[in-house]
């Protein structure tokens, strides 16, 4: 049998890699010679070219609009002629007038523009069509300065770090509790959890709207959720087996080692809530009342008791009981809350709707790995997931993301 | 403009009127001190100088390019003056045939720095010729269809049915809507005396005649007009995206033309202006004029002016003959009043005086000169 096998190996001699190679080479040759040959058969392209402008970026400078211009379409376009509010006016091109496919430039305006006004703009190419962009409330960007970068931290700090670290004092009280609350603590961790996916599923989707639809758009959402869980999946089962070679025996899901995955599906999140925060604040769209900070900060603050919850154990008798040492507690913290200090950066200096989508959906795909990993902790005795105590936590975690979302509802 | 106002309109809401209101008057303020320093200069202390390096004079396409009148094969400032009379030969009746040949053709012009616009055309260029005769000549058009589309040249004034050009009516003599490669001979008398117009009247009816198949028909009373530097100006527009609202506004197609290269007038001269207002999609236009009133005639069906103004409207279609002398030299702007028109392309200058003083591309620096550098382009 084995022999005969032999025998018939498909491919003849040939090697295994060659076999994997020529398939290639021979895709090549055919685009090649397709390309060279100008698409035989296929006659002369049809219909005027297609112009597809994706405005990227907004920032306003005294005397000036700066419109970032990504090419979205199959085709060049020059851009001929800016008007703003029904008026032509001068402007210079960064990047050059002619943008190649993918490419982008930044057309800088020439506009005595008033803090407060609104404005439209239209960009006109050179076969006459028009790109429109609107800026609702005209307020000047902020220069990216250290003082600028300084004050991003300042809120990152305000709206991630600080909450956080609040919401984790809940860990003296988590663990005094009686051990039946715990799956009722793991599933308002859960459904905090699940508002959050949502909250950042929806977000990144209206940001992937206003992105070049050639980089993917609102698929860049679901790619990124899809990877961002994959990569947690492999991550958790690498570190498991890791566990499991050292010890002889699981890690279980150990609490510490829950506490982790929360913090990291958490900050992931925070990630894009800085972003969003960031680039609101750069565009003049987010006005930095202390009632805002508040709102976030106690928004946030009940993700710091979700990070704690299963440092508790003992919950549906799988995670062993932990007592982490200070430490590892403010590394959880940080873990969570400091991305958004990141994010808040990122947002402001560079916001490119393209990344900001991708961000989005690693978040969404982060945490709903995360609650894949704790739900086990929500289970009662019988082991089941849907028991009145867990779904009434599931609903108190979805209850106090809601109210207090209600407070940063820009 | 007309969708675009509107959409823009509701992103305001009531609460940014006002502030609205007052960008506008900070506008006002930029133009009336660049014109100021530029009449200074005219008026002869020579300093360029004089004009301001800050601010926003007036809006303005970007510097560093201009339309490329050659490949157009029509230059606005020619066209000004451009009065076609035709070829004449006196009929056995004794009275006079007076006889053009039009053509209409498919043409991309450019109407704005490097914005190319499909035009169609009566003969190559937008406006079509302006038509000039005598009231009571015997008139004849021979209109040659040479576009890929079905076209008719439809004149205002007082003429048979056949020869009005109207699809539907006449296909069975030959006339009604020519299709392309087809041909037909308008014949009518030049009645009654004043400014009229032609255009296209085939169906999609809007969408012919904002391409650019209209033109100026003049017929001058039988004992003529008093002496005068007569000129044509066809106020028109175009919606570069299709979307029935125009992207540019102009005189004589090129916008913001006669900023660049300022209507030259002499002194204490007679102007008269053949103003027609070919616009689509906006139902008014209007002319204004900086520093001056002007006698106008309506239609120019009177020899009386029915008003002294410095400031008229016309809805589509309309037409009227304006009548101005210029007391002073120096350069003076001309402009729709409805602002938003004016900041899209239709603005210009008429510059009284010597015009050798200054050069075109010198003028072009004077009034172009913005902070961040460049003059508006000219050719």
């Amino acid at each position: 049998m084995e022999a005969s096998a032999q025998a018939e190996r498909p491919g003849g001699g040939l090697p295994a890699w060659a076999l994997g190679v020529i398939p290639l080479a021979l895709i090549a040759a055919a685009i090649g010679a397709f390309a060279l040959l100008g698409g035989p058969g296929l006659g002369e392209r049809s219909g005027p070219p297609v112009e597809e402008l994706t405005i990227e970026r907004t920032q306003l400078r005294p005397g000036e609009i700066e419109l970032t211009l990504r090419n979205d379409g199959p085709d060049p376009v020059e851009v001929a002629q800016v008007a703003v509010n029904d008026g032509f006016t001068a402007f210079s091109a960064d990047g050059g007038r002619e943008i190649a496919r993918l490419g982008s430039t930044v057309l800088r305006i020439s506009y005595p523009w008033i803090e407060g006004e609104a404005y439209e703009i239209f960009v006109l190419t050179s076969s006459g069509g028009t790109v429109d962009a609107a800026i609702p409330v005209a307020a000047e960007t902020p220069a990216a300065d250290l003082d600028f970068y300084g004050l991003m931290a300042l809120l990152g700090i305000y709206v991630g770090v600080i909450p956080v670290a609040l919401g984790m004092l809940w860990l003296p009280f988590v663990r005094r509790i009686d051990a039946r609350w715990i799956g009722a603590l793991i599933a308002f961790t859960v459904g905090l959890l699940a508002f959050l996916a949502i909250d950042a599923g929806l977000e990144g989707l209206e940001i992937a709207a206003g992105a070049p639809a050639a980089f993917g758009g609102t698929a860049l959402v679901f790619a990124g959720a899809l990877i961002a869980y994959l990569l947690l999946a492999a991550v958790d089962t690498w570190l498991r087996r890791r566990g499991e070679r050292a010890q002889g025996g699981g890690v279980a899901a150990g609490g510490l080692y829950l506490a982790l995955l929360v913090a990291l599906g958490i900050g992931l999140h925070n990630l894009g809530e800085g972003l969003a925060i960031g680039s609101a604040y750069a565009g003049g769209a987010l006005a930095l009342g202390a009632f805002l900070v508040v709102g976030f900060a106690l928004h946030n603050t009940t993700e710091g008791l979700a990070i704690v919850a299963p440092l508790r154990g003992g919950g549906g008798g799988t995670a062993a009981a932990t007592r982490p040492r200070l430490a590892q507690l403010v590394g959880l913290g940080l873990l969570a809350g400091a991305p958004a200090v990141l994010g808040a950066w990122i947002g402001a200096a560079a916001f490119d709707p393209s990344l900001a989508a991708l961000l989005f959906g690693v978040g969404v795909g982060a945490i709903a790995r995360v609650i894949v990993q704790i739900a086990p902790s929500m289970r009662d005795g019988d082991g089941r997931y849907l028991h009145p105590l867990s779904v009434a936590g599931m609903i108190a975690g979805i209850a106090a993301l809601y109210v207090t979302g209600l407070l940063i509802s820009v | 403009m007309g969708n675009r106002r509107i959409s823009r309109r509701g992103l305001l809401g009531a609460a940014a009127a006002v502030p609205a209101v007052a960008g506008l008057n900070a506008l006002s303020r930029g133009g009336l001190g660049g014109e100021t320093a530029l009449a200074d200069t005219a008026a002869g202390n020579g300093a360029a100088a004089g004009h301001s390096d800050h601010g926003f004079p007036h809006a303005t396409f970007a510097p560093g390019r201009s339309v490329d009148h050659r490949a157009n094969g029509f230059e606005p400032t020619e066209l000004l003056r451009d009065f076609d009379w035709g070829k004449t030969r006196r009929l056995a009746s004794g009275r006079l045939l007076r006889e053009w040949t039009i053509v209409a053709q498919d043409k991309e012009i450019e109407v704005a720095p490097g914005v190319k616009y499909e035009a169609w055309t009566y003969n190559g260029r937008v406006p079509g010729p302006t038509l000039r005769a005598r009231e009571g000549e015997k008139l004849r058009v021979n209109f040659v269809n040479s576009s890929e589309h079905p076209h008719t040249m439809h004149f205002h004034g007082i003429h048979p049915a056949l020869m009005d050009g109207m699809p539907g009516i006449g296909e069975r003599q030959g006339g009604g809507q020519i299709e392309p490669g087809e041909r037909f001979a308008y014949e009518f008398d030049a009645t009654p005396f004043g400014l009229h117009l032609y255009h296209c009247h085939v169906a999609p009816l809007a969408a012919h005649i904002a391409r650019g198949l209209y033109g100026a028909f003049i017929v001058d009373p039988k004992q003529g007009r008093p002496e005068a530097d007569e000129m044509v100006m066809v106020m028109n527009g175009f919606d570069t995206n299709f979307d029935l609202g125009n992207e540019i506004y102009a005189v004589n197609t090129v916008g913001f033309h006669y900023i660049n290269d300022p209507v030259r007038v002499k002194r204490d001269e007679l102007v008269r202006i053949y103003l027609v207002n070919a616009l689509e999609y906006d139902p008014l236009n209007s002319f204004h004029v900086h520093a001056n009133f002007f006698q106008n005639y309506p239609t120019g069906t009177s020899l009386e002016p029915s008003e002294y103004t410095d400031t008229i409207i016309q809805g589509q279609g309309q037409r009227s003959i304006l009548e101005m002398k210029f007391p002073f030299d120096g350069d003076y702007m001309f402009h729709a009043h409805v602002s938003e028109f004016a900041e899209l392309g239709w603005t210009g200058f008429f510059r009284v005086g010597d015009p050798s003083k200054l050069s075109s591309a010198e003028a072009a620096a004077l009034y172009c000169k913005l902070p961040w550098g460049g003059a508006g382009g000219i050719s």
